[in-house]
């Protein structure tokens, strides 16, 4: 899955045609003398969606802390846009959409003063292609804050901020959006019109999107690409359904036989189902087939990746075993 | 218009979008409100004491438009930038193309025309209250705005700086009031300078609070009173060469510290300080 050194610098030449919009290689991060990233390889294309997943402290904070122009790396090489973010200049900044988590900051503003006021930062920035910033109302009903675009920041709701930190995120119509844990303290419906803008955004404006989450469930639908990170480094990398396949084969089966339930699991459903046909034939009602899901790759992969850091005692059971 | 250009007119804006906010703000006004009726609280019992032929309240008016200069650079720029780096709205500012920039302008602006604002306020009580300090001619209104803008220049750095240092807002508080206290106390504000020991009074003319109310001073009273002061003059030049100094130096580290202060801003960093605000309880 990981790409070699020379089509690594093929898609770094791609570049210059516009359609990598994030490449890093071997992106490492020290506190101390803690390794925070131990060697991060990835690139982005225009338009993707890409999700990055993995426990607390596995480093995605920090990775998309690091692309954002935020924070400092130790070593490696990153580019967002074709420029270092450790380099990049306002330009650079004004294709770039960051979604923050707000807190009380702007609390005497109203939502669409606010947005009104960000925007303007944005507009000696405009392109053919991009007209910079939004318009303010229009940018306001797309996040649905309609009936609350003249009510103080402060009065509103804490699903509501979200949306408008999304919108304040929006203002100056990014290329690449980047959204850590986007829909933390979301209901279920605002958590839907967010995938919903997330599909439009990526469909219609061609945004590139790099989200951290960790609800599965939303990389699954919003990511093109899921990026699995684990003590900081990249441990799997592709679609949902691909990283389901690849890393956890297990299905169940379930039936039931003269009214009693029966469950079996098993690495071959396929196999398994047409043999218990065979053998039980008319008997088999109520059967199903649960394919593993995401999460239960996900969990698999954590897994695997910490016992796989007490390797030598893995292989000294194995040894023994 | 160049980006830079359009930055400061945007940060303009916005420092006169925050005036607005503070002006109908409750908590805000009612501290407004409160700490001006205790100035004029003092100046209306020192009215009627006398030294060397001058109200003490006289003396004391301008010492303490002086001392609103600094308080407003000093203590209200230190106070806002620690908030709104605790709060996030610098990391907004960081997000955005320019804007820490138009951050910046907006939070001179915004000092500028608060400082004036709670200037006019005791100015005018003072007017209607006392005589003899009403400037004449525009000879004392050119020496009032200079000694201002001046002020301004030498303690909004140095608000920058230590609200650029401090961990949080309640810590800025604390360390600013408590400095700008002591300085008071051996400032000459409340009680002539002369009063005091001969070492307190030069480690008073250190800082830019002393010059502010001597500044203040020679603009609003009458030449004679000039007699009181150390040095029996109104040393308008000295005056001018401290605060300019402090300007220079302290842009100079201020300008250091916001560069430091805004690149260590990030979603994580304002995080955390929004857990450790929630465990204090407020």
């Amino acid at each position: 899955m990981r790409q070699d050194g020379d089509l690594r610098e093929q898609t770094r030449n791609a570049e210059a045609g516009g359609g990598t919009v994030i490449d890093v290689h071997d992106l490492r991060m020290r506190y101390g003398s803690t390794d925070v990233l131990q060697g991060i390889d990835f690139s982005v294309s225009r338009g993707e969606v890409i999700g990055l997943l993995g426990p607390n402290g596995a480093g995605k904070t920090t990775t998309i802390e690091i692309l954002e122009g935020f924070r400092m790396r130790s070593a490696g090489k990153v580019s967002v846009l074709g420029a270092d973010p450790a380099q990049g200049d306002e330009a650079w900044r004004a294709r770039i959409g960051v979604v923050l988590q707000s807190w009380r900051d702007h609390a005497q503003w109203k939502v669409r003063e606010l947005l009104n006021h960000i925007g303007r930062y944005y507009a000696g920035y405009a392109t053919p292609d991009r007209p910079r910033p939004y318009a303010t109302d229009e940018l306001i009903e797309t996040v649905g804050l309609t009936e609350n675009a003249d009510k103080r920041i402060a009065a509103l709701s804490g699903g509501q901020r979200r949306r408008l930190d999304v919108a304040v995120g929006l203002v100056g119509r990014p290329e690449l959006l980047f959204l850590d844990e986007p829909t933390v303290g979301f209901d279920p419906q605002a958590r839907r019109d967010f995938h919903d803008l997330v599909h439009r955004l990526s469909d219609m404006e061609d945004t590139t999107i790099l989200l951290t989450t960790h609800d599965l469930d939303e990389a699954e639908k919003l990511a093109d690409r899921i990026l699995i990170l684990a003590d900081g480094r990249i441990v799997a990398e592709g679609s949902a359904d691909e990283l389901t396949r690849h890393f956890s084969r297990d299905a169940e089966v379930r039936w039931s036989r003269g009214g009693k339930q029966f469950v079996h699991p098993t690495d071959d459903a396929t196999h398994y189902v047409r043999d218990l046909l065979n053998q039980h034939g008319g008997e088999i009602a109520d059967l199903e087939i649960r394919r593993a899901s995401l999460e239960d790759a996900y969990m698999a992969l954590v897994q695997q990746h910490e016992t796989g850091r007490g390797k030598a005692a893995t292989n000294f059971e194995e040894a023994t075993g | 218009m160049s980006p830079d250009a359009y930055a400061v007119r945007l940060g303009a804006d916005r420092g006169l979008i925050e005036f607005r906010h503070m002006l109908v703000s409750v908590p805000e006004m009612t501290w407004t409100v409160l700490i001006n009726i205790a100035f004029i609280t003092v100046l209306f019992f020192q009215r009627d004491s006398r030294i060397e032929g001058t109200s003490l309240a006289a003396l004391t008016l301008p010492s303490i438009l002086g001392m609103l200069v600094a308080q407003g650079g000093f203590m209200g720029v230190a106070g806002k930038l620690a908030t709104d780096r605790e709060d996030g709205t610098l990391l907004r500012a960081r997000a955005v193309p320019n804007g820490v920039f138009g951050y910046l302008v907006s939070q001179l602006t915004l000092a500028t025309i608060v400082t004036v604002f709670n200037i006019a306020i005791i100015f005018i009580a003072g007017l209607l209250l006392l005589d003899g300090v009403a400037p004449d001619g525009v000879g004392d209104w050119l020496t009032l705005l200079w000694v201002i803008a001046l002020g301004l220049l030498a303690t909004v750095p140095l608000g920058a700086i230590a609200g650029g240092l401090v961990k949080s807002a309640a810590s800025s508080f604390g360390l600013t009031f408590l400095s700008i206290s002591v300085l008071i106390a051996i400032s000459g504000i409340f009680y002539p300078i002369t009063g005091l020991p001969g070492w307190l009074q030069g480690i008073g003319q250190v800082f830019p609070i002393y010059w502010l109310g001597l500044g203040m001073r020679s603009a609003l009273l009458d030449d004679a009173a000039a007699a009181a002061e150390l040095g029996g003059g109104w040393r308008t030049v000295e005056t001018a060469v401290v605060l300019a100094v402090w300007a220079v130096v302290g842009m100079f580290l201020a300008l250091g510290v916001l560069r430091r202060m805004a690149r260590g801003e990030s979603g994580s960093v304002v995080e955390a300080r929004r857990e450790r605000a929630l465990q204090r309880g407020y």
